[in-house]
């Protein structure tokens, strides 16, 4: 290895990746968030704050797991869960929330804008807004809303205002879109809180950031559970953020990084959300990156059964990890997924989402191919939201039996 | 030199007219471009449908859908340049995300362009600090580059994105997509003295203008004004007739001008 250290890469580019693909209206604000994150970075007032907000708020650090159950089903391994469900709001999307939120205030702004797709951003986003006195708008696929019904009403209740976008594919893809245009008319009194490493600089640099503190957690964890690092990190990709959280602080360990993407009903149907292992480089949502896109270079439809992994495009870090060989990216179909949840909740009582699901469910695969390897997994959130969709998929609306009269 | 920025820099008002290639059809689109083009239109600028539009508005929007969902395909939009210019002079600026170009290749779509007999590029989400393979490429062939300037950017970006702009650097009136406004606010006008202490690059102003009296109000400090939004709605509305109508009204706005 030479010595330029890949956990030290900063944007705007990430090797051929990355860049502001945008429109100039919007370049004055994000040469504004680059300029208070740039010191933001570095202020112990700022990281002060930040390090109290995770302990007392936010409920860090999250313990780490070992899943020995669910381990022994799938093969010889150890499985060790980061437990970012825990967090409030119940994924690791508050991590990039609280931080954002931070700058919103530093920035004088008094409206935040967010997309989200599972609804877990969207809720953290909603939180945050209530926590600091912020208004909150949320754009979410019309699709969407309705498989995220219980975080619509989380939304809602936390005074934020959602709205169902009915354009293009109705969802996530969408949704950004929306959130943009917002962005490019009210700039001025708005941040756009964007949810993942995905967007022009300096998104996937600070969003990235702001999640690094999975990995430095879970580094020191396993140390002191296991005496040593994983052998393997694993985490599902949608736009990436859970998933560099958990690498970043391994990158330059000689530890196996391996990303999960939903590849919907087979990697090998036009039905998936397999952006690495099935994208092309291209420009989408202000970075160039791998991204599903047909000849012409418009942006094919994404599937998946996991709303939060129902997306097109990936951060740009995980493109330039990709072509370096640092990380592998693999593709779990909806059925694997699924199975994986009902899994890890009969064998250790815990509800995984279903984009988290994607991840649990490459290590029956993983355990073949390095036998005895300690596993460390980004939980990267619960499964409440996906009731619903498992209901249906699992066909366990109503009750087992019932006793006593009528 | 660029036979954009010739015209533009006459002491006369302009009117550039937005249409995007195969709305609703191919032919139906040539056929409208011709109309604007015979109403009043002395640019044309030509939009490449796309999936992902982020500084448009749901008119253009929905317009660009129709087109897609009636089999536009990208290649397509060099025949739509090549059957305007075999029956007008006016120059043809493509209006197009970046990321369709990145996909055909930008030599390649360059070269195409060219020979089809288009004028330039229009990027709206293209910044002239990722422009560097463009500015060469363009620069070699002889085409026009239209970076945007708006509101919002500061003086240096003013003076860089309009030098490194040629044919004319395009001025957005206010923050906030495309559309109509019923009234330009003032933005469009600073943004545009604001150019003026920096550069000599032509501007045209675009971005919710819809009207007549806009044209002539634009055209009072700017080279030219650009209308997209008001053509397609007349369009969609009233069909050729309609477009020919709107077109005859915001053409007023040229002839009226310092009254
Ligand atoms: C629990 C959970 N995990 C993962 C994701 C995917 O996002 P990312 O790839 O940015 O971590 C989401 C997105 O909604 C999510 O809610």
């Amino acid at each position: 290895m030479s010595k330029t250290r890949i956990g030290d890469q900063v944007g705007p580019y990430f090797g051929e990746y990355g860049g502001r693909f945008v429109p100039e209206p919007l370049i004055a604000a994000l040469d504004q968030l680059d300029q208070v994150y740039s010191k933001a970075r570095h202020d112990p007032e700022f990281l002060k704050e930040l390090d109290m907000l995770h302990r007392e708020y936010t409920g860090r650090p999250s313990v780490l797991t070992e899943a020995t159950k669910f381990a022994a089903a799938v093969g010889d391994c150890r499985v060790f869960l980061k437990r970012e469900d825990l967090n409030h709001t119940g994924s690791h999307k508050i991590n990039n929330v609280m931080g954002q939120a931070l700058l919103t205030k530093r920035m004088g702004k008094k409206r935040i804008i967010a997309e989200t797709g599972a609804g877990q951003h969207g809720v953290a986003s909603a939180t945050a807004a209530a926590y600091f006195g912020l208004e909150c708008v949320v754009y979410m696929g019309e699709v969407d809303t309705e498989r995220q019904a219980l975080n619509v009403a989380r939304m809602r209740l936390l005074g934020a205002e959602v709205v169902a976008v009915r354009t293009g594919t109705r969802t996530l893809k969408d949704a950004i879109n929306e959130a943009m245009r917002d962005w490019v008319a009210n700039v001025d009194t708005t941040h756009y809180l964007l949810g993942t490493v995905a967007g022009p600089h300096p998104f996937p640099t600070m969003v990235r950031d702001f999640h690094s503190i999975i990995g430095k957690e879970s580094k020191q964890q396993m140390l002191e559970a296991t005496g040593r690092l994983p052998d393997a990190v694993i985490a599902c990709v949608g736009g990436g953020s859970n998933a560099i959280g958990i690498f970043h602080e391994f990158f330059d360990d000689d530890v196996k990084l391996i990303g999960y993407e939903a590849a919907g009903d087979g990697i090998d149907t036009p039905m998936h959300s397999a952006t690495i292992s099935k994208g092309t480089p291209g420009v989408l949502h202000g970075a160039r990156s791998y991204m599903l896109q047909d000849e012409d270079g418009q942006t094919s439809d994404s599937h998946s059964i996991s709303a939060g992994l129902d997306y097109p495009g990936v951060g740009p870090e995980h493109a330039w990890l990709k072509d370096l060989g640092r990380a592998e990216y693999r593709g779990i179909t909806d059925k694997q997924a699924m199975d994986a949840m009902a899994l890890l909740s009969k064998t250790e009582g815990i509800i995984p989402a279903i984009e988290t699901a994607h991840a649990l469910a490459g290590i029956e695969q993983l355990a073949k191919e390095m036998p005895g390897a300690n596993i460390l997994v980004n939980l990267s959130g619960r499964g409440d939201k996906d009731m619903e969709t498992a209901a249906r998929y699992f066909e366990l609306t109503g009750v087992n039996r019932t006793v006593g009269d009528e | 030199m660029s036979k954009v920025s010739e015209l533009l820099n006459q002491d006369k008002s302009t009117l550039i007219g937005y249409f995007p290639a195969g709305y609703p059809t191919i032919d139906e689109s040539v056929e409208a471009c011709l109309e604007m083009i015979k109403g009043g239109v002395e640019i044309l600028e030509l939009g490449i449908p796309y999936s992902d539009p982020i500084m448009d508005g749901p008119v253009i929007q929905k317009a660009t859908e129709v087109a897609r969902a009636n089999g536009f395909r990208l290649r397509d939009s060099f025949e739509v340049i090549r059957r305007l210019r075999e029956q007008t002079e006016v120059p043809i600026l493509v209006m197009s995300y970046w990321n369709p170009i990145l996909r055909i290749g930008l030599r390649e779509f360059a070269e195409e362009l060219k020979t089809a007999g288009a004028n330039g590029l229009i990027t709206p989400d293209l910044i002239p600090d990722e422009a560097k393979d463009w500015i060469e490429i363009s620069e070699e062939l002889g085409l026009d580059r239209v970076f945007l300037i708006a509101p919002s950017s500061s003086d240096v970006r003013i003076k860089r994105n309009a030098e490194a702009s040629r044919g004319f650097v395009y001025t957005v009136s206010t923050m906030g997509i495309t559309g109509e406004r019923g009234e330009l606010d003032a933005l469009a006008r600073d943004t545009v003295a604001r150019l003026r202490e920096v550069s000599n690059t032509p501007t045209a102003v675009g971005v919710g203008i819809s009207t007549g009296t806009q044209v002539r109000e634009v055209n009072e400090y700017a080279n030219a004004a650009i209308v997209g939004t008001a053509f397609i709605r007349a369009y969609a509305e009233g069909g050729l007739t309609g477009l020919i109508e709107k077109t005859q009204e915001l053409a007023k706005g040229l002839q009226l001008q310092s009254d």
